[in-house]
């Protein structure tokens, strides 16, 4: 159970907050004029990465902002959240 | 009954409070502070069980939460029996019965031990390779597998207890309230930290309380001296909460910690009495100090499980603690230092110990001194190759072990007893550490696995750390507590230690026997009866992995988790195949540490309070006019209201007809309502629907389709624009949060620019919806003043009226083909409303109807519900929906995935209308539809999604999805069913009113 920083709210227990799954992924600004790859590419493939990942998460039963955090799914600590917008920490 | 067991006087048990209880039937007395345990010892009783794969005879073995076989079913003709309880943690109280398990009739005479001499039968791995021919049979097999599987009885009827849950939050929470958890929490305390101290037993002090070593001393005294003046330090501490009879089940992320308080199961029952049972701690700690301890580990030897053979280290807390007597005759089998102490303190009480056999070729340190002087015979460099005794050890042999330790030599000695102490060395308590994510390390020469490393949040202290001797203990734990919480000093950093060190160390995970391993019974996991000989056989059929080997042999798998045999099984993977322990790993430790009762883990949400539910403001009329409700998500909402004897068809049947031939009214108040703003509000809503928005007048309804990106019908609802700027939208009653969920979702992260704020106001409205041919004369009666011309309020349009000073909202709107209005009223005035429209339409017989009718009435229209008709697999062409799909917008949400390769197919399932050859036969929803009746396998085109008796049409309808089904108009299909076959043909989704002509009737 993850002790999660809203960037608005705080600490707040993980019961509160919904999962978006992989950040950064940009809805394309002109979907007609991909070809079926190209859209597929946008709507089924994730990363599923092992180690330092971006992901959404909503305060769901909070402030109901989504923001991006980078968890190590390897150990699931927390390294950096971030308002959506923001660029990801290099680090 | 005698309890001529006991030997002088402990300060741990009160003698002057004589306690009666039953086991197995027969009345046997204890002292308060007995456990089951120790007072069955007492009474000279060691059979408590059969084993659960050969039954056979098993006896208690260790004194706390790791036992493997003395478990017990308690109160086991009660609605409070509980199953595979510890005899080694049961406080005893006045009134408490416990009976064994996994054996018939009775534990001395058990039908199930004629499979101790199956046994070449029941190999690792023997379900799945007895039960797999002929398959035909499975159906036998099952009854015999579940009449064999498990060990106790669970509870037939309600849990009568009340169980609690608590949060806290504390600075810094200690696991374990042994010598290092307690200094660790009285000087966490004591430095401000807010300090829970937790522990699984009754009494604090861990295993040092009662320690009786000369040679271990603190300032002089010893150490269990020393330690009892701390405890008694501890209530006068402030910041400090202390919990007993309290075990740490769960060790998540970020410190989050789940706890079980035992708060009843030691009183006296009537005592118990509508007291809280069972409390579950959600702790949530900023640090936590592990200091749970070691497990003393077993050896692996030839019919190592016969009772009266138990682990050395309980012989010495049940003869120093409890006051017991586990043996008169007692042997210690041992591969270091501990036994000694044990075998010490057993002499110095005046019970015989007639010998101690030592792996190891020899030691020297103090305690060995000191049991040659009292002329124990120590046999070096010799192992155990045989138990006797059936309900009891009685004697065993032993022989020289090789150099190697591989094999035996040199003649047998046979030596009887009625007590075998075995001393395997200790295994660090790891389990809470590593399911917080903490990896491990193998200490090869010490053969543990301890935690690779701290951080600044969790550190392990104590033996769960590694560390066993006093003066590393100590010395350790105030270097580490100084470190964490970053202290100067403690309240022990001068305190004079002196103690003995063990130098000589030979550890031998299975030990040979002169008999071949496949006559031998070395048990590795006592409660699964998986032996060494299982092991080396799964790995003989080609298992490596550990987690594999564990699942194939069940070596701890049981309710006890291998605590204290899965090392060995271990390092006999790892000598057998030959691999170093380190790489092998170990299997993954979960939660729970001890089982957890679901008393416990529910707490209060049982019963009504299980979920919460909601009700519409309208909910008391429909329980005064006798509404059946069914659940819709967490909504209760009106199913049909049956009047005097009617069935649930009959009702429907009638209440269908009323809507369509007089005036029926609904309860749709639980619809998802989004009230929506902003000056982008309409381009916003371009976006989420299929169909244009932009030219959508003030004060018109439309119907909206919204799909996911991948192109699939999401939700559907009418959405009606209250302003130049201000739409309300409607859900699906399922769909409501989720739609406002995905709504925020886009809003918030790919178009923040645009300006437009979404709010909830499901619960802000009730809505009375008005239907049939008389409502607009039942709607004259209630708003006179409005004009209900065509001309002035057609279908899909909206008007803002009072009624009786209430402002409310009415659409003209229909989901049943009617002529229809929905009134909305400010919730709070719900009923009043409600009941007005009533009391309106008496004289045109107004019929309440519930959610079956409202379904009936739409599929006789064609009118799809999200989440019957669709399954997040049918795209609005599937659903013959082009018409809302719009060829103008450049985007919206799922557009581009309408013209994939796979969307555009035309053989995909498809929504069409079924009629039944036979019109009154009707159809199952969920039935398969085929085409073929005579080829093998057939192919499923499709199944029934919505299936009603029309009472209107006076025939069957079915709603199906089918594979192609748009281009199969009039086909004969068939819906194959366990005794018939029924036909069908494929029709049009709208079986009534095709021309819509009642919508302004």
């Amino acid at each position: 159970m993850f002790l999660i920083n809203c960037p608005y709210c705080g600490e707040r227990d993980q019961q509160e907050f919904k999962a978006g799954g992989e950040a950064h992924i940009e809805r394309p600004k002109q979907p007609t004029e991909l070809s079926d790859d190209e859209w597929a590419e946008y709507l089924f493939m994730r990363k599923n990465i092992k180690g330092v990942q971006f992901e959404r998460w909503n305060h769901a039963h909070g402030c109901r902002k989504w923001f991006n955090m980078a968890r190590d799914t390897s150990n699931d600590e927390i390294k950096a959240i971030y308002k959506i917008g923001e660029k990801p920490p290099t680090q | 009954m005698t309890q001529n067991l006991r030997v002088k006087s402990s300060e741990f048990i009160d003698e002057t409070n004589r306690i009666s209880f039953k086991f197995d039937g027969k009345t046997y007395y204890g002292f308060k502070g007995d456990t089951l345990a120790s007072a069955l010892i007492a009474n000279n009783i060691h059979l408590v069980g059969r084993s659960f794969k050969y039954h056979r005879p098993r006896g208690i073995m260790t004194s706390g939460s790791e036992e493997p076989n003395a478990i017990v079913q308690v109160n086991p003709s009660s609605n409070i029996t509980e199953p595979n309880a510890r005899a080694t943690e049961i406080e005893i109280y006045e009134g408490l019965e416990a009976s064994s398990q996994n054996c018939w009739p009775s534990v001395n005479f058990d039908i199930g031990g004629i499979n101790n001499f199956l046994a070449p039968l029941f190999p690792s791995g023997f379900y799945y390779k007895t039960f797999m021919w002929p398959k035909s049979f499975w159906e036998k097999y099952e009854f015999f597998i579940r009449h064999s599987a498990g060990l106790g009885k669970s509870p037939a009827t309600k849990d009568p207890d009340i169980y609690d849950h608590r949060n806290i939050h504390c600075d810094v929470l200690v696991v374990g309230a042994g010598i290092s958890g307690i200094l660790a929490a009285k000087n966490a305390a004591k430095n401000n930290f807010k300090t829970l101290l937790l522990d699984e037993k009754n009494e604090l002090g861990g295993s040092t309380i009662f320690e009786a070593n000369e040679d271990n001393k603190i300032n002089n005294n010893l150490a269990s001296e020393w330690l009892k003046k701390e405890i008694n330090e501890l209530k006068n501490i402030k910041n400090l909460e202390v919990k007993t009879r309290t075990s740490v089940a769960a060790y998540h992320q970020y410190n989050y910690l789940l706890a079980r308080e035992n708060l009843t199961d030691h009183l006296d029952k009537k005592d118990k009495k509508n007291k809280i049972r069972q409390r579950l701690l959600k702790i949530r700690a900023k640090k936590v100090i592990l200091a749970t301890g070691a497990l003393e580990r077993p050896l692996i030897f030839n019919n190592n499980d016969r009772p009266g053979i138990m682990l050395s280290s309980a012989i010495k807390k049940y003869s120093n603690f409890y006051g017991v007597v586990c043996g008169t005759k007692n042997i210690f089998f041992t591969n270091n230092d501990s036994a000694y102490e044990s075998a010490l303190s057993l002499y110095n009480k005046g019970i015989k110990v007639e010998a101690i056999i030592d792996i190891r070729e020899n030691s020297d340190t103090k305690i060995i001194k000191k049991i040659n002087d009292v002329g124990i015979k120590i046999y070096w460099s010799h192992t155990i190759v045989d138990t006797r005794g059936y309900k009891r050890i009685s004697s065993i042999s032993i022989m020289r072990l090789s150099n190697d330790g591989t094999s035996v030599t040199g003649s047998k000695i046979s030596i009887s007893c009625d007590c075998l102490g075995i001393a395997g060395g200790w295994t660090p308590a790891v389990h809470l550490y590593t399911q917080s994510g903490g990896k491990l390390t193998f200490d090869d020469e010490r053969k543990i696995f301890i935690p690779k490393a701290d951080t600044k949040e969790q550190i392990s202290v104590g033996s769960c750390g590694g560390d066993f001797e006093l003066d590393e203990i100590i010395r350790n734990l105030n270097y580490k507590l100084k470190n964490f919480l970053n202290i100067n000093k403690t309240d022990f950093d001068s305190i004079a230690l002196e103690n003995d060190h063990e130098t000589s160390k030979r550890n031998i995970w299975l030990l040979p026997s002169d008999q071949s391993i496949g006559k031998t019974k070395p048990f590795v996991d006592y409660q699964n009866d998986a032996t060494a000989k299982d092991i080396k056989l799964a790995l003989r059929e080609g298992f490596r992995s550990i987690e594999h080997v564990k699942r194939y042999t069940t070596t701890g798998m049981g309710t006890d988790q291998g605590k204290l045999g899965n090392m060995h099984a271990l390092g006999i993977i790892a000598d057998t195949a030959g691999v170093k322990m380190g790489e092998l790993g170990t299997t993954t430790f979960r939660p729970p540490y001890t089982p957890l009762t679901f008393g416990t883990i529910v707490g209060r949400n049982v019963g009504e309070f299980f979920d919460t539910f909601r009700r519409t403001p309208m909910n008391d009329w429909h329980i005064k006019n006798k509404a059946e409700f069914e659940n819709v998500g967490q909504w209760k909402r009106s199913w049909y209201y049956p009047k005097e004897d009617e069935t649930m068809h009959q009702a429907v049947q009638r209440e269908s007809k009323a809507a369509r031939q007089s005036a029926g009214i609904l309860d749709a108040s639980t619809l998802g309502k989004i009230d929506i703003q902003g000056s982008d509000a309409s381009e916003f809503l371009n976006r989420v629907y299929t169909n244009a928005w932009s030219k959508l007048a003030i004060g018109k309804c439309r119907y909206g389709l919204m799909l996911n990106e991948d192109g699939m019908v999401y939700d559907d609802g009418v959405t009606t624009r209250l302003g130049e700027n201000h739409y309300i939208m409607t859900t699906t009653t399922g769909g409501a949060a989720n739609v406002l969920g995905k709504l925020e979702d886009y809003l918030q992260t790919e178009w923040p620019e645009l300006d437009v704020y979404l709010t909830s106001v499901t619960d802000h409205f009730a809505t009375a919806s008005l239907c049939g041919p008389n409502s607009k004369k039942i709607l004259n009666k209630i708003i006179p003043d409005l004009d209900l011309s065509d001309d002035n309020f057609p279908h899909m349009s909206f008007k803002e009226v009072l009624i009786d000073k209430i402002k409310c909202r009415i659409m003209r709107i229909s989901f049943t083909g009617e002529l229809s209005y929905e009134i909305n009223a400010p919730a709070s005035y719900g009923e009043a409303i409600w009941q007005k429209c009533i009391e309106a339409g008496k004289e045109f017989n107004i019929t309440p109807y519930g959610t079956e009718t409202m379904h009936l009435l739409r599929a006789e229209k064609g009118f799809i519900i999200v989440g019957q008709d669709t399954d997040g697999t049918m795209t609005p062409i599937d659903l013959q929906m082009d018409w809302i799909v719009s060829k103008k917008k450049y985007d919206f949400i799922g557009k581009r995935s309408l013209y994939r390769s796979d969307t555009m197919k035309e053989d995909r399932k498809q929504l069409v209308g079924l009629l039944t050859e036979d019109p009154n036969i009707v159809l199952e929803e969920g039935a398969q539809i085929v085409s073929e009746l005579n080829q093998k396998p057939v192919e499923m085109l499709g199944h029934v999604t919505s299936s009603y008796f029309s009472p209107n049409l006076n025939k069957s309808i079915a709603l199906a999805v089918v594979k192609g089904g748009k281009s199969m108009m009039g086909r004969k299909l068939f819906v194959p069913m366990e005794n018939k076959n029924i036909s069908v043909s494929v029709a049009n989704t709208v079986f009534y009113d095709e021309k819509n002509e009642r919508l302004n009737a």
